[in-house]
């Protein structure tokens, strides 16, 4: 099939940038989202051009490197992240607009690249349970129940992708800070870290940029990863459990 | 004989002996290796800093241990954050001697195992050591809060993996590696919070910085900026994966490179047993020249599906209309005993050879049906989801094809590969001061890695050896301060922007992606699942030619002051084909067949790998001479004291 691409070109972050249209033409349906860039940019090298840049990296929908805004669409029309995303979603003659994650705490560092280290900050104000190498008690010194088991599995799943905050009109960082306090909270290891990490994570989510949540859902309906609206309320109950036990 | 290309003409130089291996009970030597190390007072292990390249399994955890402890850690990644390296894609699990099930597991079985799948290649000591860690690895993980599978009384759940009798590997459902990451990212995440780890992610290392003989520093291009910057250390830890990319298909995440290694090697680490990839059997196969990688599916379906091409060539029927008796059951036929289970190397082989024959089904030919028909009329459409609903999924997803009512296609390719940098017991390679850990070295799985073996040994050395072994080299090399200005910084500043400026400047007409795609088939045909020594002398004679033609045609846009990702990618296909060259010789130096090399040479009458220990008993460590030149070769002879060497054998 043949295609016409919109593409979200900006040189740094400090450019200005625009759309640009791109025809590509014998598109196969096979093809991911991720391999139809790569035949542009092929072309585009080979005329001298400079291809478009975007992240990506496992191309298995694991490690959460890609993701672009596809007409409008964090990650495009299916459930999945873009590099699992394929072209038989597509009709022959459409016109894609692709663009970068959106969001004041995302910057853009070129054509569909952004920063997204916020992430990583957030994650170290807290996404974590202190145990020094070396210091681990026996595996099966604490039995965890299984409901607590798969409920930290279900949120550990978050790749951290971004797509919620991309998808949210708030820029809101809250489905993926609850992804990681509900992982952690479930567990009996996670206990004594309990309040301080939900307190600090949620400021450091802040301080960062990220917007508030209003509760939209919209998160939700673009996480690759299916991360429940449930553990927004989990993360909000935590917070005010923390903020009564007077841990700040 | 004289040799068309003179890269063959190796030379053997004297041996090489691990010497820090200790002697005596292998029960006992890695807890004298730990008493005999000398270690670093904790108030003087601030002074030390220590750079890490990599953050997955191995560099995340040894990131963060060596931080807990004191260190002073500078840490890269290339990617855009340290959650993203590709260890996050293992899916099956991780071994452990926990013998939680009371099934006869133990440390002397997992040893025993390993030794086994490795197919006598890979040394005792370090195995036995691996087997002992092992357990605490799963200690560790658990209090960093990895959701393993538990069972309903809320202990851990196992399952079998691999062909082995007991049940030993720990696992969060299909996504085992992404957990195990998750948690050394999230120690490493406090330790960068606290300060103690300078973490510079999109940063790639470009080279080593080697004074006095000693590993200092890395050179290290900003992704973002462009800017090359000196980084100096008292010791530099390589933790950057396998190579498996050099055949520009594989399971591989697109940008996994062997730039660190290899630049490694080139300044005097010993290279070892680069021949030794690992084939996994059940991928699914390439659509169409499009293909950017390819995507494993988990070996377990082996358990339910049956494999089988049509039994004449070129018989284009779709699979329901090809009736039983026109059917190829062919492992099944040719190994009664273990039918579909017969282990990674011996299937993909029997792939490729019915391929080879014409009876290859979907686009290209290139691939088999994995059929569960059988397993849906005996078990039931919702048993079959249950085990494997994941997976079919993911296929569908893929393929557009729906695997409950038609056979999935599946075909090998490269996952792994056992070979890399040789390091000793201490797992430090040949450059004092430069250690290698996880894929990126060389030691514990010999010529063929076992399932569920590549995390075990990634966070082993990461969470445990490194930290204790590193210790005592710091000890012995008290903090000096590298000369400002010294030459060997300006030198390998200067020889890593040369090169990016001869990329940029070459101004050709083919792109580095062609480049890598045509090495990667050359290398796929002629040292891929058989090789022979007539394929071998064809790729070493075609590497070179390809070599030449790349850095004169090859063409780069942009400029090297930006993020440029088409200079990243013409980089790393630049040192896959020096790379490419040395596993060629390699495979072709070793005329016998052993674990995932094998050479049509050196068979069975059955057709099966014909192992030669009295010639072969030995880790292949090459030295870089110059850029084409011949390598030498350094024996290091291998002793097996506690495991008898036997030949495989499953028909």
């Amino acid at each position: 099939m043949n295609l016409t691409l919109r593409i979200w070109r900006q040189r740094g972050p400090e450019e200005p940038g625009a759309m640009t249209t791109y025809e590509v033409a014998d598109v196969s349906p096979d093809m991911s989202f991720l391999e139809m860039l790569d035949t542009l940019n092929e072309e585009l090298i080979l005329r001298g051009e400079e291809p478009v840049a975007f992240d990506h990296d496992c191309r298995e929908g694991i490690c959460g490197a890609c993701g672009v805004v596809i007409n409008g669409e964090a990650h495009g029309p299916e459930r999945t992240t873009t590099c699992q995303l394929h072209m038989r979603h597509f009709r022959d003659g459409d016109t894609i607009d692709v663009e970068p994650w959106r969001s004041a705490a995302f910057p853009v560092v070129k054509d569909l690249v952004v920063d997204r280290s916020a992430f990583d900050r957030v994650i170290g104000s807290g996404g974590y349970i202190t145990a020094p190498t070396g210091s681990a008690p026996e595996a099966h010194a604490t039995p965890v129940p299984k409901a607590a088991a798969d409920t930290a599995f279900e949120n550990a799943e978050c790749i951290g992708c971004g797509a919620c905050v991309a998808a949210c009109p708030n820029g809101s960082a809250m489905l993926f800070t609850a992804a990681k306090v509900v992982h952690l909270n479930s567990l009996p290891q996670g206990g004594p870290e309990r309040e301080r990490r939900v307190l600090d994570m949620v400021d450091a989510m802040d301080a960062e940029g990220f917007g508030g949540c209003t509760h939209t859902g919209v998160c939700t309906t673009v996480c690759p990863k299916g991360i429940p609206l449930a553990s927004i309320a989990t993360l909000n109950r935590e917070y005010l459990r923390a903020t009564r036990k007077g841990a700040a | 004989m004289t040799s068309p290309n003179s890269f063959a003409d190796y030379r053997v130089g004297e041996p090489l002996a691990d010497t820090k291996a200790p002697t005596g009970p292998i029960a006992e030597r890695w807890s004298r290796r730990r008493f005999e190390a000398k270690l670093v007072n904790p108030a003087n292990r601030r002074k030390h800093t220590v750079i890490v390249v990599g953050t997955g399994l191995a560099g995340g955890s040894a990131g963060a241990t060596l931080a807990e402890q004191g260190y002073h850690v500078v840490q890269f990644c290339y990617q855009d954050s340290p959650r993203r390296a590709h260890s996050i894609a293992a899916q099956g699990g991780i071994n452990a001697a926990k013998n939680y099930r009371n099934d006869g597991d133990s440390v002397q079985r997992l040893f025993y195992d390993t030794v086994k799948g490795g197919d006598f290649r890979a040394r005792e000591s370090n195995v036995h050591r691996l087997a002992e860690v092992s357990v605490e690895i799963i200690d560790q993980c658990v209090a960093q809060g990895v959701p393993f599978a538990r069972e309903y009384g809320g202990l851990l759940d196992t399952r079998s993996f691999g062909g082995v009798q007991v049940s030993r590997t720990f696992y969060a459902r299909g996504q085992t590696g992404q957990q195990l990451l998750l948690g050394a990212y999230q120690a490493l995440s406090r330790q960068i919070a606290a300060g103690n780890v300078e973490m510079h992610p999109r940063t790639e290392m470009l080279d080593l910085i080697v004074i006095d003989g000693r590993a200092r520093g890395i050179v290290a291009r900003d992704l973002i900026t462009g800017r090359v910057g000196t980084y100096l250390a008292d010791a530099v830890v390589l933790a950057t994966g396998g190579y498996g990319n050099v055949f520009h298909l594989s399971t591989n995440a697109k940008n996994s490179n062997a730039t660190a290694i290899w630049r490694a090697h080139r300044r005097g680490a010993y290279f070892a047993n680069p021949c030794f990839t690992q084939i996994h059997p059940t991928c699914i196969p390439r659509s169409g020249d499009h293909q950017s990688k390819l995507t494993l599916m988990s070996e377990s379906l082996r358990n339910d599906g049956r494999i089988w091409v049509p039994k004449r060539p070129g018989d284009t029927r779709p699979p329901a209309e090809i009736p039983e008796e026109d059917r190829d059951y062919y492992l099944e036929r040719i190994y009664p005993s273990f039918g579909n289970l017969v282990p990674r190397d011996i299937a993909s082989r029997a792939a490729k050879n019915v391929c080879d024959e014409g009876r290859g089904v979907g686009p290209g030919g290139q691939g088999v049906y994995l059929d569960f028909a059988d397993a849906i009329a005996r078990l039931g459409r919702e048993a079959v989801a249950a085990r494997y609903g994941n997976l079919f999924e993911m296929y569908e997803r893929i393929t557009a094809e729906d695997p409950y009512r038609v056979p999935m296609r599946i075909y090998p390719a490269i996952h792994y590969t056992m070979g890399g940098l040789w390091v000793d017991y201490d797992l430090q390679t040949t450059i004092p001061g430069l250690f290698a850990i996880g894929e990126a070295n060389f030691s514990d799985h010999g010529a063929n890695r076992l399932g569920a073996s590549a995390l075990m040994q990634g966070l082993a050395d990461g969470y445990f050896i490194l930290p204790a072994t590193l210790a005592d080299y710091l000890a012995r090399h008290p903090h000096e301060e590298v000369p400002a200005g010294h030459p060997a910084i300006a030198e390998a500043t200067s020889a890593v922007t040369e090169r990016l400026g001869r990329l940029l400047a070459a101004d050709g007409d083919r792109t580095p992606e062609s480049f890598h795609r045509e090495l990667g088939e050359l290398l796929w045909d002629e040292c891929g699942m058989a090789r022979n020594e007539a394929g071998l002398r064809k790729a070493l004679g075609r590497i070179p030619e390809l070599r030449e033609e790349f850095w004169r045609r090859v063409r780069v846009p942009g400029s090297g002051q930006e993020l440029n990702q088409s200079l990243e990618k013409a980089n790393r296909v630049g040192d896959y084909l020096e790379l490419a060259e040395l596993m060629c010789l390699d495979a072709l130096h070793r005329t016998e067949s052993c674990g995932g090399h094998f050479r049509e040479e050196s068979q069975t009458p059955e057709g099966e790998a014909e192992r030669r220990d009295e010639e072969f008993s030995y880790a292949a460590a090459w030295e870089f001479t110059a850029p084409g030149e011949a390598p030498v070769l350094h024996k290091e002879q291998l002793t097996f004291a506690y495991v008898h060497p036997t030949q495989r054998s499953y028909t």
